[in-house]
């Protein structure tokens, strides 16, 4: 199906020079870095975001920055818009396609170039995923800190593209927060590096720009990032509430008392049911809504904290407390949430906002959001980060019933729209892509988006990268 | 003689940088003025932030608090306070380091994204920074970020206008991130290493499960520079644990016996620890004394630092002290600046930045402050500065 959201139309002159930029490209890049067969295009048409799919032009998976940055050059000289993609898991649009486009996919760029730690950081290439990161380190007691539910199948070019973060950002801050330099190609195919193994660079925070800016700016094709070492202990714990009310204001409670756990995360009744169904993590079935609240620290420091969390969930009348008793039981509370995504795509075709409120507003946004959802006949699902306010309500609809489509796609635009009047903002850690891009005059007045975009452009004056992306296809400067 | 800007209002901002850049006149912007003395002179009239007053927004159970750009720091840290809270990045007060009078401004500490020892576990200036409102280049009133703690919405103003030292905008209003106060804190000492040892050291403690929160070296050289906190004879490397009671017991319980191998170990606790803390992130061994000897804030992978200062120390008269596990180097130079031979030991020893904080008039004349750039970047940064400022008359010249 197609929603009511365009891309840019295709540029015919474009389209009528694809034989010949295709054999161009595997002209000057090693065999099989070009592909462009309709059969081999096929899985590069999308990307979490389902439903809206473009073919590309072409695709290649370069293996090295002297590769992408010849693709960039190539491109610029024949004005060839370009699509950077990592593993494809956005749920924005931020990866998808369009016809008269090149998509450079940095897969095949999976190296660890080298752990260093006595600095405490990793030079790694764009293509590598997020867990393989902390599984490199995982060893020697180190780990890196963002965590995206996709973190199995998602890149850390993908996670600086969209400034990932995860259910453990509550405490670490997400990837902005843990990235120490880029090495990374311009539209005209100059490479730069910003910033190093030092904590601050020198200059404009252009890593800062960077980070974010969901494919727009150029191709990072190196990241170094930091590395945490492991706290001595962690310990998830089940809180079970009778409403979500009572959730809510537990956790702004906590936060209020000075206690900031590693991670709050919030499921209602329908999340829980669709996580333990498949993963059996031992969620109880019988509350309205449930916090995960992970603790870290020696056992006393542990201990502590969940005394005084406990008590305060008291007070908004909690009705199931379980702390896991292993290492097996914590995989599994933590394996529940993680595959929330996955377990509602077997019952349901879903899109997820990701919309952030301030802590205050948590209970009013939830009523908000159901009402907003039965109002078009639907079913919602809310499984989000609680303790920095942001929201996943999944919207549950059937991919294939075009009015259900049209209803679902209605129904995110008005919760996200909830969430800006709310005080807060559209993605808190998805990302603009394609699927907010309209909604950004709500969030920004036209002097806000107008610097953005002035901004963009110094990068990339022909606005050639990620071209359909971010920003509303009208009045672009 | 020059005018004087005081705007009271954002709309007032807004309209006097509008007239100024139809004037194409010059703009010397800032907040208290309380760096002054730092980076290239700037040719403009006064234009300061410091009658935009006030606490605008504070929640505490929102963790976040939005003021008004010229609003004081000490205000802001005494509401904070009062609720139990505190910015996470130790804002530093550089009045004596600059030989400088007037009152810090809360948009002066982003501007200059000035971080403080705990840098490497709670981010710097930038990284608690989550809104900004801004007048740019042509006089338009620009938002970025928003008030919540997390926000990927469009591209990150706020992190290009954090540190850009008045160069790209002028800032009205910011929205910050707070965190609670740790509620105890401890510092473990190790007494007697050499730079390279204690380079070793911190990096090993770091590596521990501690959750150590501050990492500085102070050579035998600058310790005796430090008020009277107990710190015992010779060099002394510090590591800081701070949380509830019970855990910074437990944590130093475990990190002393781990760090026997490497040195002496004592403690000092709470008063002596959060005054010697206080000492590290004002830069207080190098007050200005009226000498004005230059002083160099290096930014470096946290092992290459006290190789860089090995290297300078046979050619020249420098003292320092090690902060952010190593990382950033604090250094007076004896005689001159330095900067070449300082920048080429720093790139050969896998890069960093040295930045020159204080220096006399006809040094900083000839030396820029800032690290230079690959042509790239300087190419990048001049481009990203034209389309927020495309007459060039926010402090002209600052930032090289």
């Amino acid at each position: 199906m197609s929603g009511a959201i365009a891309l840019k139309a295709p540029d015919p002159a474009i389209l009528s020079r694809r034989e010949q930029i295709i054999a161009d490209l595997a002209d000057f890049l090693p065999a099989g870095t070009v592909i462009s067969s309709e059969r081999e295009l096929k899985p590069f048409e999308t990307d979490g975001f389902i439903a809206y799919r473009r073919m590309p032009l072409a695709v290649t998976l370069p293996r090295t920055t002297d590769e992408v940055a010849a693709i960039l050059k190539y491109c610029a000289k024949y004005k060839v818009p370009v699509v950077p993609r990592g593993a494809g898991t956005s749920l924005s649009g931020g990866a998808i396609p369009q016809e008269d486009a090149v998509v450079i996919a940095l897969t095949r760029m999976n190296r660890i170039i080298e752990v260093d730690y006595p600095n405490r950081c990793a030079r790694v290439q764009a293509g590598v995923t997020n867990l393989a990161i902390s599984e490199a380190v995982s060893a020697d007691g180190f780990f890196y800190a963002p965590d995206p539910s996709s973190q199995l199948a998602c890149t850390i070019g993908g996670n600086i593209g969209m400034n990932s973060g995860g259910a453990h950002c509550l405490k670490y801050g997400v990837t902005t927060n843990n990235l120490l330099g880029v090495k990374m190609v311009l539209f005209d195919g100059t490479v730069i590096e910003l910033g190093g193994k030092a904590l601050d660079a020198s200059g404009y925070d252009l890593l800062g720009i960077v980070c974010g800016s969901e494919g727009q700016l150029g191709i990072v094709t190196e990241a170094t990032v930091r590395l945490i070492a492991k706290p001595e202990g962690q310990r998830p714990v089940l809180f079970g509430f009778e409403t979500s009310e009572g959730a809510s204001a537990c956790v702004t409670d906590v936060i209020a008392a000075g206690l900031i756990p590693v991670a709050i995360e919030f499921m209602d009744k329908p999340a829980i049911e669709i996580c333990e169904a498949f993963a059996h993590a031992g969620y109880p079935l019988d509350v309205e809504a449930l916090l995960i609240v992970e603790v870290e620290g020696s056992e006393a420091e542990m201990d502590a904290m969940l005394k005084a969390i406990i008590e305060i969930a008291r007070r908004h009348g909690v009705k199931t407390v379980k702390e896991c008793q292993s290492a097996t039981e914590a995989a599994l509370i933590w394996k529940g949430r993680k595959s929330a995504f996955g377990a509602t795509g077997r019952i349901a075709d879903y899109i997820c906002m990701d919309g952030t409120v301030p802590l205050s507003q948590l209970t009013n946004v939830l009523r908000g959001t159901a009402e907003i959802v039965a109002r078009h006949g639907l079913r919602v699902a809310n499984v989000f980060h609680a303790g920095d306010g942001n929201m996943h309500p999944l919207i549950l609809y059937n991919i294939n019933d075009p009015d259900e489509a049209r209803r679902a796609e209605e129904a995110g635009n008005d919760i996200l729209k909830l969430c800006v009047d709310a005080g807060g903002c559209l993605t808190g850690e998805h990302g603009v892509g394609i699927e907010k891009r309209d909604l950004m005059t709500h969030q920004y007045t036209k002097a806000d988006l107008d610097q953005q975009m002035a901004v963009r452009a110094a990068f990339d004056p022909d606005w050639l990268l990620n071209p359909s992306k971010v920003f509303p296809l009208e009045g672009r400067a | 003689m020059d005018h004087l800007y005081e705007p009271q209002t954002e709309a007032d901002a807004a309209a006097m940088i509008a007239d100024a850049a139809q004037a194409g006149r010059a703009l010397a912007i800032s907040g208290g003025n309380t760096r002054a003395g730092f980076g290239q002179k700037v040719d403009g009239a006064a234009f300061t932030s410091k009658r935009l007053r006030g606490i605008v927004a504070y929640n505490p159970s929102e963790m976040t608090l939005t003021a008004l750009a010229g609003t004081p720091v000490a205000e802001i840290e005494a509401e904070l306070a009062d609720n139990g809270q505190m910015m996470a990045f130790e804002p530093a007060d550089h009045r004596m380091m600059m030989g400088t009078e007037g009152v810090p401004t809360i948009a002066g500490l982003f501007a200059t994204n000035t971080s403080g020892p705990r840098r490497f576990v709670s981010g710097a200036a930038r990284d608690s920074l989550l809104g900004i409102r801004f007048v740019n280049g042509m006089g338009e009133t620009v938002k970025s970020g928003g008030r919540v703690m997390k926000n990927v919405t469009g591209l990150d103003l706020v992190k290009l206008l954090a540190g850009s030292y008045g160069t790209l905008g002028f800032l009205t209003e910011v929205t910050f991130k707070v965190l609670p106060v740790p509620r105890a804190e401890a510092t473990v000492v190790v007494s007697g290493l050499n730079d390279a040892e204690a380079a070793i050291a911190m990096s090993a403690a770091l590596a521990t499960s501690c959750e150590v929160s501050g990492a500085a070296h102070l050579p035998e050289s600058v310790r005796w520079l430090f008020g009277k906190n107990g710190l015992p004879d010779g060099p002394a490397t510090l590591l800081r644990i701070e949380g509830v009671e019970a855990s910074v017991n437990d944590r130093v319980d475990r990190l002393k016996p781990f760090l026997q191998r490497y040195g002496a170990v004592s403690q000092i606790d709470q008063g002596d620890s959060q005054q010697i803390w206080c000492e590290i992130r004002d830069v207080t061994p190098f007050s200005e004394d009226g000498s004005c000897k230059p002083l160099w804030r290096i930014s470096c992978a946290p092992s290459a630092g006290h190789q860089l200062l090995a290297a300078l120390r046979l050619e020249t008269g420098v003292n320092a002290f090690f902060d952010w596990q190593g990382g950033l180097v604090w250094m007076q130079m004896e005689g001159d600046a330095e900067a070449e031979m300082i920048r080429a030991y720093l790139k050969r020893l896998g890069g960093g930045h040295a930045t020159l904080i204080r220096a006399r008039d006809h040094i900083r004349a000839v030396t820029p402050a800032f690290e230079p750039q690959e042509k790239g970047v300087a190419t990048l940064s001049a481009a990203v500065k034209a389309k927020l400022d495309p007459k060039g008359i926010f402090n002209p010249g600052r930032m090289g």
